[in-house]
């Protein structure tokens, strides 16, 4: 008896340590590209960044007018999808049980799951025809129906946190419907519709698809929304995609200021999430 | 009437909070107010639901044309030559499932692991923050850095490993498999933090029994926390497979953007996505109409996908 105790090999326990380990090297193998990406882009992109490039526009040999031109689109966007993104959020947490809420709550799961390329096509054909030319108003029109299902998303998720005693107060002492959601309700969950609304940004900024036939690109620095406007994704894959080495010098120049703007955007998203919980 | 009583509700509010200024201010009364607030709450409801509709019927309307002239060819035709009217599809439909497909193959055992290794072994520590900043971290790097990334490093690598595998073919390096890998790398993250969320759903109570029977970690998981977990992980990947479907950019810069139908893994190809955003801004007329067909194809495919992974996913949390 005591023998074959001895002899019997523990498989059970040697299966265990294994899946373990390989699960370890698994979850840790995803790092490498990660890393791989970002030290890549930092280490071929680092030593171009300078203050011509950041001051100049494309006929100067800068990305001036793609940083600007994607900032304002961002703005742009920004300030249409905010406040419809912002309403119908309250709106489907108000009315949870409604069947057009039902409805609006699919289709928003609907539009999230669209390739932004499909958007593209979108704004190209209600603005970029009609208008017979690329403009930066057609990508910022892109980039907001992107930004829509990611800021209804988080508005209604961060309201319905909101405990129904609290609602029930205000109402308790007279107030009106509207004051109970401005004064009560949207204060109470401001940072969740700011991590929302950071969220979406952050995305768009890297949106190159949409852009590519909307607001097409443009050498120079101009501010005009009915004009094609450049914008650094689109910047980048034209220019990674040249045979020129300066080009595909500043192509990773621009790269990294990208990752560098969208993750601080991320890092803020994480500080306020941060708030949010304490 | 309505005008009378609510005049006195402003009335009895100026009288308790003693604000005299503020309706004088708003020369609406509260009740106005709210009726303007509610209405716009609607409106926007009803604006969102206009501007869905509006997407799908412009899609519809816009790829008519192309429809009329070669009926349904763009779903079977393998000849894509705009200069000569010709638009089949084919090429794209299946360079897009091809990657795709190949891209969730490659994804599976990375984006399981992660999330066992999150949602079970370590939910906390030092280890899963460094996993979770890895996933948020290569969630959020925007997709033409990856493909740029994948343009100067992966498909060097590719073409070294063809060219060491049959010495006489042209290598060019930009091909299906690398569109692959590089799609694969993006899905990951998401794959793995949805299946992260279902496996820490599993009851605790499940889990206890499994170890009071003499399971091992190793046991449990296989024979009861994947199994309970199994539709919700299937959505996950339905979802990252949706994903990847829509995938414009990175596919784009590595996948050598040729119409055919890919005869090989080191083939080049061309997906749905990158097809249009190689000729959209180039196209005219029919040409246009059939790239927002086939855009209007890869909708309703992605619609598809994500329908069958969100209710699975909604059947999952109300179980």
């Amino acid at each position: 008896m005591v023998e074959i105790q001895k002899k019997r090999i523990p498989w059970n326990l040697i299966k265990d340590k294994l899946f373990l380990s390989i699960i370890l090297v698994l979850s840790f193998l995803i790092l490498v590209p990660v890393i791989w990406i970002l030290g890549y882009i930092f280490y071929e992109g680092f030593s171009y960044v300078n203050w011509s490039l950041l001051i100049g526009d494309e006929r100067n040999g800068g990305i001036l007018n793609a940083i600007v031109g994607s900032l304002i689109m961002v703005i742009v966007a920004t300030l249409f999808a905010v406040p419809v993104g912002v309403l119908a959020g309250i709106f489907l947490s108000e009315n949870k049980q409604s069947r057009f809420a039902e409805i609006i709550r699919v289709l928003v799961d609907v539009l999230q799951g669209v390739p932004s390329i499909v958007i593209g096509i979108i704004a190209y054909v209600w603005i970029v025809l009609p208008l017979k030319s690329f403009s930066a108003f057609s990508g910022a029109l892109a980039l907001s129906i992107i930004m829509l299902p990611v800021i209804i998303k988080n508005t209604e998720e961060s309201l319905k946190l909101i405990p129904g005693l609290l609602k029930e107060a205000a109402y308790s002492i007279g107030a009106p419907y509207h004051k109970v959601i401005i004064d009560i309700v949207l204060p109470a969950c401001l940072s969740g519709i700011l991590t929302g609304i950071l969220v979406a940004i952050a995305r768009v900024f890297g949106e190159t698809a949409p852009l590519l036939f909307t607001a097409f690109g443009n050498p120079d620095l101009q501010f005009s929304l009915f004009k094609p406007m450049e914008a650094l994704p689109p910047l980048i894959y034209k220019y990674a995609s040249s045979p020129d080495t300066d080009m595909i010098h500043k192509a990773w120049a621009a790269s990294l200021i990208l990752a560098v703007i969208v993750l601080i955007l991320n890092i803020s998203t994480r500080l306020v999430i941060k708030k949010l919980k304490r | 009437m309505g005008n009378h009583s609510s005049q006195n509700k402003g009335d009895i509010s100026r009288n308790e909070t003693g604000e005299t200024s503020k309706k004088s201010f708003f020369s609406f009364s509260y009740r106005t107010w709210d009726s303007i607030f509610r209405s716009s709450l609607k409106i926007s409801a009803v604006f969102l639901f206009l501007l869905i509709g509006a997407m799908i019927v412009s899609l519809i309307i816009f790829s008519f044309p192309v429809i009329k002239q070669t009926g349904l060819k763009i779903l079977y035709g393998t000849n894509w030559d705009p200069g000569n009217d010709e638009f089949g599809g084919l090429p794209f439909i299946a360079g897009t499932i091809i990657t795709s497909v190949l891209a969730l193959i490659i994804a599976v055992p990375f984006a399981l692991s992660v999330s066992v290794f999150l949602g079970e072994y370590f939910r906390s520590g030092p280890l899963s923050t460094i996993v979770n900043a890895a996933i948020e971290l290569s969630a959020g790097i925007p997709s033409i850095i990856y493909g740029a990334w994948g343009l100067y490093v992966l498909v060097p690598i590719v073409q070294k490993r063809q060219a060491s595998m049959d010495g006489d073919a042209i290598a060019f390096g930009v091909s299906i498999l690398s569109a692959s890998i590089l799609l694969s790398i993006m899905i990951i993250p998401f794959a793995a933090s949805i299946s992260r969320e279902i496996i820490t759903m599993v009851p605790q109570d499940l889990k206890e029994a499994s170890y009071a029977l003499g399971s091992t970690r190793y046991e449990m998981i296989k024979n009861v926390a994947v199994p309970y977990a199994s539709s919700g992980i299937f959505a996950g990947l339905l979802l990252a497979f949706g994903r990847a479907l829509g995938e414009t950019m990175a596919v784009t810069m590595v996948i050598g953007n040729l119409n055919e139908i890919p005869k090989s893994l080191f083939a080049p190809g061309n997906t749905i996505a990158s097809v249009i955003a190689n000729e959209f801004a180039e196209a005219s007329d029919l040409h246009i109409s059939a790239l927002t067909e086939i855009g209007l194809i890869l909708f309703l495919l992605t619609i598809v996908i994500g329908f069958l992974g969100r209710m699975i996913i909604v059947r999952m949390s109300v179980k």
